[in-house]
């Protein structure tokens, strides 16, 4: 198989579905319970010093 | 410190730009090899006068290794203020030429050569180095770590400049591969990349040391923007040289392939340099001058993840109705209209970290540049997915009204977040108590805000105008208008552009004396806003 046909497939089929399932395992990893604590946390990181 | 190793690169230097001067290939990489020449010869000397015979033992105020490292930064923004207003400026006469064509000077100072020096002046040396000065700041603050690599820092600095420099005398001379925002010839490209290498080496250096555990929201869109940057100008430059000493270079790819390389190049160029890297900025400096934590900081996780998923798949907009396959096009303007989601995620986010603190607006001059920029990424992100849906795209296209579109985002996102970052930074890196004056940043806020006004809307009637010109056909089937009858209505609508353009630059003008006049620790007696005088009444 040409090597295009071979990435185009890649592409549209298995590489598809990792990124899809990277981009939705992210956003349920940063809405789990208890996630909202640490980022509230990370959220004063700039504001603890005074400059 | 006695820079053996910097003075030794610049001789070094030097002397390889007089080879290149002297067997050049053609008269313009000969003329180029010149220019670089004397900006190298003139460093050598300037860092050799600098030269410190105090002995060992007896280090300087310059070597202390404790706390952060801010004179690299402080550099760093006052170059953003002076590519600022050169940038400002030429796009002033770059606009004055469109309505009057006798200001083309030839050879020098054409459009076509000084239209590439107005974008990459605004975008990469004044968005440029105002966004290596924050990164710089933030990952530090951030991370509370020294920025890693010592003087790696300098190079990093003094190379992007020289970049600018080469890249600016180049399109003087006529130097250009053709490609828009990335005009550079392979050899000032091939530089850029060694530069753009020690950045994402201190950058990603200082966030490894960090001592705080976790990485804030700030350096992901900041090394976001590095690592795509560094992608996207290495494969849209890949060409060969005709001659190792000459300017001319052919592109690896041919045809549309090179024309969807280009876009792929110039709407990430878009996404990652005049996006992702402000919006690090404002993760940054909203919630230090609002004086409190972002709106929703797992709502800056998800806008940034959305943001960088679905940017890097929306260039083919710029191709539609080309010879790009129609399922490219179609992609292109699907993830455009997707992009609507985390964009304006990011806006709410940025805006509502002001809830509960709106008197900022009323009282905060720098705030409300803030404010007014994440407003204009609101205004744009929503204009740019509606111009690549390809029904409006067919009126809009090749007209003024994507000039409009550009510099809505650009004077208005990118602008108005960098002069509120500047007065943030300004008294913080020179140990100031605040800036000169108050009521100039006033005047500066809305010098722009109107400037941006009237450019956007002028340029949004003379788009539309044209588009409509160039597609109206009588029953014969003729095109009504010819293109030079297009071009001598869009007159009026030049003029008042020019004129927004100079109501921006008299702001960037009086950002510069305000600026400089804090550096030199001046205060102008005035009355802060916000501060009620009370004349008290003696008693009878």
């Amino acid at each position: 198989m040409e090597t295009y046909t071979m990435m185009r497939h890649f592409a549209d089929s298995w590489g598809l579905l990792a990124m899809a399932l990277f981009f939705v395992g992210v956003i349920f990893f940063t809405l789990r319970p208890g996630g909202k604590a640490s980022a509230d946390r990370a959220a004063h990181i700039p504001l603890k010093d005074e400059d | 410190m006695n820079n053996t190793i910097t003075i030794g690169g610049l001789v070094a230097g030097a002397f390889l730009a007089l080879l290149g001067a002297g067997f050049a290939h053609d008269d313009l990489f000969a003329a180029h090899m010149w220019v670089l020449f004397f900006c190298l010869a003139i460093s050598t000397v300037v860092v050799v006068r600098r030269v410190d015979f105090s002995g060992a033992g007896r280090a300087s105020s310059r070597d202390d290794q404790s706390g952060y490292f801010d004179e690299v930064i402080r550099y760093g923004t006052i170059a953003t203020v002076f590519w600022g207003v050169v940038g400002f400026l030429v796009g002033v006469f770059v606009a004055l030429q469109l309505a009057f064509p006798a200001l083309n000077l030839e050879p020098f100072l054409t459009f076509g050569r000084v239209r590439p020096l107005h974008t990459s002046a605004v975008v990469f040396a004044f968005g440029g180095n105002a966004l290596i000065a924050t990164s710089f700041y933030v990952v530090q603050r951030t991370s509370r770590a020294r920025l890693f690599g010592g003087d790696l820092a300098w190079f990093v600095f003094w190379g992007y400049q020289l970049f600018i420099v080469m890249a600016a005398t180049g399109y003087l001379l006529g130097i250009t591969q053709g490609k828009e925002y990335a005009e550079p010839e392979w050899y000032v490209d091939i530089w850029l990349t060694i530069v753009w290498v020690a950045y994402l080496v201190v950058f990603l250096g200082t966030i490894l040391k960090r001592k705080e555990p976790h990485i804030y929201v700030a350096n992901w869109f900041y090394l976001a923007f590095i690592v795509t940057i560094a992608m996207l100008h290495i494969v849209n430059n890949l060409a060969m040289p005709v001659s190792f000493l000459g300017i001319k270079s052919y592109s690896a790819f041919a045809g549309v392939q090179d024309a969807l390389t280009q876009w792929w190049y110039g709407h990430n160029a878009v996404g990652f340099f005049l996006t992702a890297g402000f919006l690090g900025m404002m993760y940054y400096f909203v919630p230090k001058q609002a004086e409190r934590p972002v709106y929703s900081y797992r709502l800056s996780i998800i806008h940034f993840w959305a943001l960088i998923f679905m940017y890097i798949w929306a260039g083919p907009h710029h191709l539609h109705y080309t010879a790009l396959p129609d399922w490219a096009q179609t992609l292109g303007m699907v993830f455009s209209i997707m992009l609507w989601m985390p964009s304006w995620g990011g806006m709410i986010n940025g805006l509502m970290t002001l809830s509960g603190a709106w008197d900022k607006i009323r009282t905060d001059p720098i705030m409300r540049m803030m404010v007014m920029a994440i407003a204009f990424y609101g205004m744009s992100t929503f204009e740019g997915p509606m111009m690549s849906v390809k029904a409006v795209n067919s009126l809009s296209h090749y007209t003024d009204w994507t000039i409009g579109h550009v510099h809505s985002g650009a004077l208005g996102w990118v602008g108005m977040i960098t002069f509120g970052a500047v007065y943030f930074l300004v008294p913080k890196l020179w140990g100031r108590k605040r800036l000169y004056s108050l009521a100039m940043v006033n005047w500066h806020f809305w010098l722009a805000t109107l400037g941006i006004v009237v450019y956007a809307a002028v340029m949004w009637v003379a788009g539309i105008q044209q588009g409509l010109m160039w597609r109206e056909y009588d029953d014969q089937g003729f095109l009504v208008y010819s293109f030079a009858e297009t071009v001598s209505a869009l007159f009026p609508y030049y003029l008042l552009r020019a004129l927004g353009g100079v109501m921006y630059l008299a702001g960037g003008i009086i950002m510069a004396f305000n600026v400089t006049m804090t550096i030199l620790g001046h205060e102008r007696e005035e009355r802060l806003p916000g501060q009620v005088t009370v004349n008290l009444q003696p008693a009878e």
